[in-house]
């Protein structure tokens, strides 16, 4: 036993720094966001204990609305990735010369800073001189610019489409590694019993996707959610906060507003909602694959 | 006659189908770029007249040199940047190799605990613990200075590659453990010796992807965190060309493209390791 003991030590002391790190500046703030949360915490000075009047203060139909629209713009902006994904996954599966560049050249809104990405569109969704409102005017398809920023509902949808694309690449090439893990014979089965190109697809690829894709959307859903660049950079939670989703809510109350209490009180708010998420991805990823623990 | 090779032999019109459709998906993938760069071509004077034009007239390299001038910093924030996610990597590297590893070889109890406690991890943004963070920083002393977005940049990233590198290690052979234990050798010379170099490519995925991370992350941490100039990474200090009454576009597009070209000709080289790692990483079932 002696032996085994030893190895425990060292798989510990290979841990330790990780975990210690990750204990100090992340599991420490969790708690401490916890704790302000039942503080008047502010720029003063003083802080005095409040109870649960920051949560109060929390239950309010504007907020009620931050909560929707956060659910609203993750639900769409993943079910988009998911289909597009899939959509350039089979496209760049298929055997065409030129295949290898095309994937390569999936992947730049993934490798660039995120931020220049967004710039980027900003510039695209400019109503005077952008390239979508100039393009949409050359082709007659509208009459004047489309300032799609500065209003709520296009607003929306724009900063829909960026964190589309910036998460595209990513669900592409995992997507397309899961068509290539399908095993070959599969198709060729098919083939020879006269199964056409579309049928196969329907058949064989999409239904052995579906544990890739359940996987990529959970994912893909606790990462939306915590979006905030792209609607910080574009919008800012504007115009009259069409676009403000709970962390840009959270944001604007706790570094804008400097209300650090009620700001936590948010940010508790947004824990409990991504731990019911990694609760589902738990249960998900297990009963996919039963033999994997972990 | 069925040979496997002929289910992948296309009719005309499916090659043509194809291709439009990869066209219509690079289309959506390249846009900005493509229109970034003409951006960066074309004089202010063209950008802001109507009605549009898409290609630039006169198109010059006029505003490469300008954005310097406009913006005297910029370099550094370039700089910046790089250094910020260097040591980032370096630091979650040095972290997590010792302790993938430890999960990928190692059966102790708490294990899948601590496993998942990290997966959970990797759900919280940063922006959600912005306030003790910010609070954190402060009390140590060290909001703006480099470590305000060091510290919390490496504690993000670290569950990701510990769970990208694992997946790695534990498709190395447990042989080439017992082989190097029966020739006497100490666990963590087996480490060195052994395993380190046969997941190589597996470290330098996590470090391109860590790398990436790093550099996305700067935005919201430099934000708050940060308010020096001569700290300031790429991503914040773009706002630099945001002028009093205008944004001088062509020159945000151009310093745009400067900054991330040298993590583009990295990447371009090491992008062979990036696509087999993340396909080889991202199918466990």
């Amino acid at each position: 036993m002696g032996v085994q003991k030893s190895t425990v030590i060292f798989a510990w002391i290979l841990l330790l720094p990780a975990v210690l790190y990750v204990m100090a500046i992340v599991a420490y703030p969790l708690v401490d966001t916890f704790i302000l949360s039942f503080t008047d915490a502010s720029l003063r000075k003083t802080t005095n204990w409040v109870g649960w009047i920051n949560y109060e203060k929390i239950f309010n139909a504007t907020f009620a609305e931050v909560i929707f629209r956060t659910f609203i713009w993750t639900f769409f902006s993943v079910s988009i990735k998911m289909i597009i994904g899939t959509f350039g996954a089979t496209m760049l599966n298929a055997a065409v010369p030129g295949r290898a560049l095309f994937r390569l050249l999936t992947m730049p809104p993934w490798i660039v800073p995120m931020a220049i990405g967004i710039f980027m569109w900003g510039w695209m969704y400019n109503g005077q001189f952008g390239m979508i409102s100039g393009l949409l005017q050359r082709f007659g398809l509208v009459n004047g610019p489309v300032a799609f920023l500065a209003y709520g509902s296009t607003a929306f949808w724009a900063t829909i489409i960026t964190d589309v694309w910036i998460g595209v690449p990513l669900v592409t090439i995992y997507f397309l590694a899961a068509i290539q893990s399908i095993p070959k014979d599969l198709y060729e089965a098919a083939w020879t019993d006269g199964a056409g190109r579309f049928y196969r697809f329907r058949r064989i690829t999409l239904p052995l996707m579906v544990p890739a894709i359940i996987t990529m959307s959970m994912l893909s859903l606790i990462a939306t959610f915590n979006s905030f660049d792209i609607i910080w950079i574009l919008t800012q939670g504007g115009p009259s906060g069409q676009t403000t989703t709970m962390i840009i809510d959270t944001y604007q109350t706790a570094i804008g507003s400097k209300k650090y209490g009620e700001g936590a009180a948010r940010a508790v708010l947004i824990c409990i909602f991504l731990s019911l998420f990694c609760f589902a991805y738990f249960r998900v990823t297990r009963r996919l694959n039963p033999e994997k623990r972990a | 006659m069925s040979s496997p090779a002929m289910i992948d032999r296309y009719s005309w019109w499916e090659i043509v189908l194809i291709y439009c459709g990869i066209a219509l998906f690079l289309a959506f993938v390249l846009s900005p770029f493509v229109e970034g760069f003409l951006v960066s071509l074309k004089p202010l004077s063209q950008l802001f007249s109507s009605p549009y034009r898409f290609w630039p007239e006169n198109g010059s390299f006029e505003a490469y040199r300008t954005m310097w001038v406009s913006v005297p910093g910029f370099g550094r924030y370039i700089f910046n940047s790089f250094f910020i996610s260097i040591i980032v990597t370096v630091i979650v590297l040095c972290l997590v190799i010792p302790a993938a590893y430890a999960f990928a070889r190692f059966e102790f109890r708490g294990m899948g605990i601590l496993l998942g406690a990290f997966l959970t991890v990797n759900m919280f943004s940063g922006a959600v613990l912005l306030i003790p963070l910010f609070r954190l920083m402060r009390s140590m002393g060290v909001l703006n200075t480099y470590l305000a977005m060091i510290v919390p940049g490496v504690a993000f990233l670290i569950p990701s590659a510990i769970w990208l590198l694992r997946t790695y290690m534990i498709r190395i052979p447990q042989e080439l453990n017992e082989a190097a234990y029966m020739d006497g050798a100490s666990h963590f010379y087996t480490l060195r010796r052994v395993i380190l170099p046969i997941a190589m490519p597996g470290i330098i995925v996590v470090a391109i992807t860590t790398f990436i991370g790093a550099y996305a992350q700067q935005f919201i941490f430099a934000l708050t965190f940060n308010s020096k100039t001569e700290y300031m990474p790429l991503p914040v200090g773009l706002f630099a060309y945001f002028g009093k009454q205008e944004v001088i576009w062509n020159e945000l597009m151009a310093a745009s493209f400067v900054g991330i070209l040298p993590a583009m000709i990295v990447i371009f080289f090491l992008q062979r390791y990036l696509v087999g790692g993340l396909t080889a990483g991202a199918v466990k079932q």
